[in-house]
């Protein structure tokens, strides 16, 4: 789910700056304490409050995220390990990755007794992708034929997609405008889930208790304090609920909650406050969790920054990685819950992680070859003014940034500083609106497991210049093309292949320069057990027992 | 006394209007496009950009914004939220938290506060003068934040006797000690200005004829000294809740209590400008009519002084 | 004016006989030399300051300050923003008097060079602030009428926004480029009202005494009228306030500082939010800046206090 997803575990994850919860009132998980653990009691979770009403295609942070995984089913699931398996759909097939024909399973129902069709599908993915409903999920049917129109201004409310058609109530084909062979992988996602046609009346008082299909449903939601799901007895998909229901209890702080995990009161969390980085993993032993996540931190310099084009320019971004003694900082400051990154895809993703892309020793630190490379440039073109790492500092960046610059800083003998911008809007005002000089923060978590999802969006010329999020405008037709093959591939070994080869390509050029993976952090009390995490660092609630 | 009322009351329609133009023009361009803040990283398409606009009026001129927003506020309408919920719901839940805090922090200030003070007042010169006089120099000093820090550190982390967090949970007890911090710097004035205060009366001529007509050091001080000494501080402190409920941010921040800080805190961070304004301009409303109660208190309080228009 | 300072002259040697709640001894009244020549106002001012020890300790502390801001480089060989991870948190010792950061930062050569914003931005925002409110308060006293009504409604709607809290939406707004002078600019617009208030008070209460009436009379402009003679009378105050007002910036800038709005140069309150995450493990590290600040506000503040007891006849009898 992008940035903004990412962003919003990092803001929690040191002082709850981006939470929302503003509650005055007691309750919550309170009502929990003292629990034994009977199999009456509902497993308590940690959540914020969701910025927006519960509506898949308007969800683009967690804390809306994790309810609505909870309470919608859509065409395929992920395992923990980011495998795609069918639960809704029976089928999904194509003979030429562009026009998909999906079918899905009969008798399935939303909780209030009408049935799963084809419509249900067609109509909430036309509804996402129409401008009129200005919905924040809006490009996940960017793919989808059509969507230019729709899109546009003065789209017209009753617009559809052209792409989508409806063969019977068991049936629809999607025709994308090119081919992807990874489209059945996306559809795990919630923005793609169906919607009941109740839904359409009132999406408003939809989003406050949806009506929905998924292994929960929502029975109440006091806002700011918790949202109560109970078990849908009418879902019996793979995900079939192992508990009896499930709290989400609202905290604005992460100590907080850490203080609630310790004691019991709340279950199962999937964020571990900063306070607790250096003492967690032996406060909660082997109720901790410490694994490989899929989000990605890196840092991008624009490709028209006068000190980072050209030939010179590329020295000077290889001389700037070389600099950076990544290990360090992820030792030192975060205790070892980041990895130093090894290529541009995170581990948990098939073909992520890789230590044999070609060129990736450039994300090495190597003082001496540095100074190199700087040189080198020096005798091009030289350096002008200072190197700039630009956060927003509403967030908990300024440590890491300031370590990295300090790195750059005492190796290169450069003057590399810090650039804190208050606001997270105003931080991405300056970087759409390319205004923003020098280095800047980013970062990516994938909205659904696949590799192309940390290249394509990022890095391709047709996400770049305001039309995605290829911030940086890099553009390199040889790296479009890799891709283009990637996704046309047959298998996924043909296709991680190409993409192996693009990631070649990103590493002479480094449009951005990788950092390290953050580790999926969490922990869970003594009543639960069965606690797995889920390849996007949120845990499998399903699964959990109490 | 009615037409000074009517007077102070119409005074505060321009003070409300200017208030709320200058913070509405700080918001406006605080945390820059509120839109980009709400979308991520991930752009939207231009078409969504402009409907969202449209829906929060982002898309008028400024001044035209503030005109809409000020129409509505004198309707009762705070308006909605980027998160569809309604400003003054969000306001209505935290206002009485920070309330509670404000009023807690008072009552430390009011009675430390005056006793030290009245102590330093009349042992004026002696160690235990200079000691209260030294203490409340430091509690101003000391930033408010490394206090709460201490404070939290030892009596919650080390000792435990206070909760660390208040959380969702804010009741009194919970915010005796945020309470405290919060009133710290307040009892240091509150301290100073019943010290001078004292010692202004107790040199005045009623009180040497009191202690000459031979009553006793006990009745001067409670009968002539305090009563009159006292007319400042009242005054102090009372126009002083109002400072401190719009001064509540750190603390609130620091023991994570949800209060309007909080609310003001979050909302600056998302660039939400109608909620930024309507906490603010319900905490300047706040802080002008403390201080008008406070105005009127002192005529009551002090018969020498007549709102006479 | 004058009748009450002879009724204040005479009460001294009555007191004694009534009431002794005066601590004043009697042989210091008597002490008093009569004959010598009156001083000036300030003179007799400067000449208690210099024998008010609290004056003189915290003078002493401001210029020690004034010049460890100047030349924070002879008393450390450290630059202050050279972090190396490999000397991280190390305890005092082998170099480092006060042993290390988190980012691997020399702690001492932080809080040295941390006196340098705080004294910039509590020096200028104290400056900008004061000549804000003495203009707006001489200018509302002075001409009264509907500019004293509008200047006064202007003054409310400042007063009515607590510093820190204006402080932060104006950073928000200003966004990157914050830098020391902004954030002294910042602080200032806020943090100008008790100025204007007192100046406005001071200048209504001399305008129509009869040495102002007089000097009209002798056909001098309004201006020249607020400049040489209303003015004059408010300096005593407005200088106290200005300078507790500074004690009062200073904690201002690190609170914003622990707020993330920082100007990125080194700051103490920076060092201390930084260092809270921290005080389970390394307390010291929170100490050190925050004794600091303390001590610098703590000396602007007892100045303040000084100055304010020597030009107040009434706070002299001590």
């Amino acid at each position: 789910m992008t940035i903004s997803r990412r962003s919003m575990i990092f803001g929690t994850a040191a002082g709850g700056t981006a939470a929302l919860a503003l509650a005055a009132c007691g309750g919550g998980s309170d009502s929990g304490s003292g629990s034994g653990g009977g199999s009456g009691d509902p497993v308590y979770a940690f959540n914020i409050e969701p910025q927006n009403p519960l509506i898949p295609t308007n969800t683009n942070e967690v804390g809306g995220g994790r309810v609505l995984n909870c309470i919608f089913a859509g065409l395929v699931y992920y395992k923990a390990d980011g495998t795609a398996e069918n639960d809704l759909a029976e089928s999904i097939e194509s003979d030429d990755n562009q026009t998909w024909t999906i079918k899905i399973k009969k008798g399935k129902k939303f909780s209030d007794g009408s049935e799963v069709t084809a419509k249900s599908f067609v109509d909430a993915w036309n509804y996402g992708a129409n401008a009129k409903n200005a919905q924040l999920g809006q490009s996940f049917f960017e793919p989808i034929e059509g969507f230019d129109k729709v899109s546009a201004d003065g789209a017209k409310a009753d617009d559809t997609l052209s792409g989508l058609k409806v063969v019977d109530d068991q049936t629809f084909t999607v025709k994308l405008v090119s081919e992807q062979s990874d489209f059945p992988n996306r559809l795990g996602y919630s923005a793609y889930v169906p919607l009941p046609e109740s839904a359409f009346d009132d999406m408003k008082a939809f989003g406050e208790k949806p009506v929905s299909n998924g292994p929960y449903t929502v029975d109440s939601w006091t806002h700011d304090q918790e949202i109560v799901l109970v078990p849908n007895d009418g879902y019996d998909g793979p995900r079939k609920a192992k508990n009896s229901g499930l709290t989400f209890t609202i905290y604005s702080s992460d100590d907080t909650m850490y203080g609630d995990l310790e004691s019991g009161d709340v279950d199962v969390v999937d964020i571990i406050p900063n306070s607790a980085l250096t003492s967690f993993e032996d406060t909660l032993g082997d109720r901790a969790v410490n694994e490989p996540g899929a989000l990605f931190q890196t840092f991008t310099i624009a490709q028209n920054d006068p000190n980072f084009s050209g030939q010179a320019g590329k020295l000077r971004r290889q001389a700037i990685s070389r600099a950076i003694d990544r290990k360090s900082i992820c030792d030192k400051l975060f205790n070892g819950t980041r990895t130093p990154a090894t290529d541009f895809v995170a581990p948990v993703i098939p073909g992520g992680g890789a230590t044999d892309v070609p060129g990736a020793e450039v994300l090495e630190f190597d003082e001496a070859e540095a100074k190199k490379l700087w040189a080198e440039a020096e005798k091009k073109k030289p350096f002008k003014g200072d190197f700039t790492l630009a956060y927003n500092a509403d967030q908990p960046h300024k440590d890491w940034v300031e370590a990295v610059c300090n790195s750059v800083k005492n190796t290169l003998g450069i003057s590399a500083k810090p650039n804190p911008i208050p606001a997270f809007g105003d931080f991405r005002q300056q970087i759409t609106e390319r205004k923003l000089k020098g280095a800047f923060r980013s970062g990516w978590q994938a909205d659904y497991p696949s590799a192309y999802n940390f290249l394509g969006p990022l890095y391709s010329s047709a996400a770049a210049d305001g039309k995605g999020s290829n911030d940086g405008d890099y553009k390199n037709p040889e790296f479009d093309d890799l891709l283009k093959e990637g996704l046309a591939a047959s298998d996924e070994k043909g296709a991680l292949e190409k993409y192996k080869a693009a990631e070649a390509i990103l590493m002479e050029d480094l449009p951005a320069i990788p950092l390290w993976y953050q580790n999926t952090l969490g922990g869970y009390s003594e009543n639960v057990s069965d606690v797995k995490f889920g390849w996007d660092t949120v845990p499998l609630y399903y699964a959990v027992t109490k | 006394m009615i037409w000074y009322i009517v007077r102070r009351l119409l005074q505060m329609i321009p003070v409300f209007l200017g208030a709320t133009l200058l913070i509405y023009v700080m918001a406006f361009y605080a945390g820059g496009d509120p839109i980009q803040a709400i979308m991520g990283d991930k752009p939207l398409s231009p078409a969504v950009q402009d409907q969202l606009r449209a829906q929060y009026n982002l898309d008028k001129p400024l001044i035209v914004q503030w005109l809409i927003y000020v129409g509505k506020v004198v309707r009762g309408d705070f308006g909605v939220g980027f998160n569809g919920r309604p400003i003054l719901e969000q306001i209505q839940t935290a206002f009485p938290v920070t309330f509670r805090l404000a009023l807690i922090a008072v009552a430390f200030e009011t009675v430390l506060g005056v006793i030290a003070g009245v102590i330093s007042g009349l042992r004026k010169g002696t160690w235990i003068d200079t000691t209260l006089l030294m203490i409340s120099l430091l509690v101003i000093a000391v930033p408010t934040f490394v206090i709460g820090f201490v404070a939290q550190f030892v009596l919650g982390v080390q000792l435990g006797v206070v909760p660390v967090n208040v959380g969702r949970d804010a009741s009194v007890v919970n915010l005796l000690l945020p309470g405290f911090v919060l009133g710290i710097v307040s009892f240091a004035y509150v301290l100073r200005l019943t010290r001078t205060s004292i010692t202004e009366v107790a040199t005045a001529d009623h009180v040497r004829t009191a202690t000459a007509k031979g009553l006793s050091r006990g009745g001067v001080i409670s009968k002539h000294i305090m009563r009159n000494s006292l007319i400042p501080v009242v005054t102090f402190i009372g126009a002083d809740l109002g400072t401190l409920m719009g001064g509540a941010i750190v603390t609130e921040k620091i023991f994570n209590i949800h209060g309007v800080g909080s609310v003001l805190y979050q909302a600056i961070n998302k660039s939400e400008s109608p909620v930024i304004v309507s906490v603010v301009t319900i905490m300047v409303m706040v802080f002008l009519l403390t201080n008008l109660i406070v105005d009127l208190l002192y005529a009551v309080l002090d018969p020498r002084i007549r709102h006479a228009k | 004016m004058r009748s009450d300072q002879t009724a204040r002259s005479l009460r001294p040697a009555a007191e004694h006989f009534v009431a002794p709640l005066d601590e004043t001894p009697l042989q210091k009244v008597d002490a008093v030399d009569t004959t010598a020549t009156p001083r000036s106002m300030w003179g007799e001012a400067s000449h208690n300051l210099v024998r008010n020890p609290v004056f003189v300790i915290s003078a002493l502390l401001i210029l020690l300050l004034l010049f460890v801001a100047a030349f924070p480089g002879v008393f450390t060989q450290y630059d202050p923003t050279k972090g190396d991870l490999s000397i991280s948190n190390q305890p005092p010792g082998d170099g480092h008097l006060l042993g290390t950061t988190r980012q691997g930062y020399d702690v001492w050569a932080r809080v040295l060079y941390g006196t340098r914003t705080s004294l910039t931005v509590g020096f200028f925002a104290m400056v900008i602030s004061t000549v804000i409110g003495v203009v707006i308060g001489a200018f509302a006293g002075y001409v009264g009428g509907w500019v004293d009504e509008v200047l006064s409604r202007i003054t409310e709607i400042f007063f009515a926004l607590p510093l820190v809290l204006g402080a932060i939406v104006a950073f928000t707004a200003l966004s990157n480029g914050v830098g020391t002078v902004t954030i002294a600019l910042i602080l200032a617009l806020f943090g100008w009202t008790n100025i204007a208030r007192i100046t406005r008070g001071t200048v209504l209460s001399v305008k129509y005494q009869d040495f102002v009436t007089a000097s009209t009379a002798l056909g001098a402009g309004r201006l020249t009228n607020l400049a040489k003679h209303v003015l004059p009378n408010a300096i005593a105050p407005v200088i106290v306030t200005a300078t507790v007002n500074l004690g009062v910036f200073i904690v201002a800038q690190s609170t914003l500082a622990y707020l993330g709005l920082g100007t990125g140069s080194v700051s103490w309150g920076g060092d201390i939010s930084d260092a809270q995450p921290a005080l389970r493990n390394n307390p010291m590290m929170l100490f050190y800046p925050s004794f600091a600040l303390a001590i610098c506000v703590l000396s602007f503040i007892m100045l303040g206090d000084a100055v304010r007891d020597a030009l107040d006849p009434k706070a002299r009898k001590r």
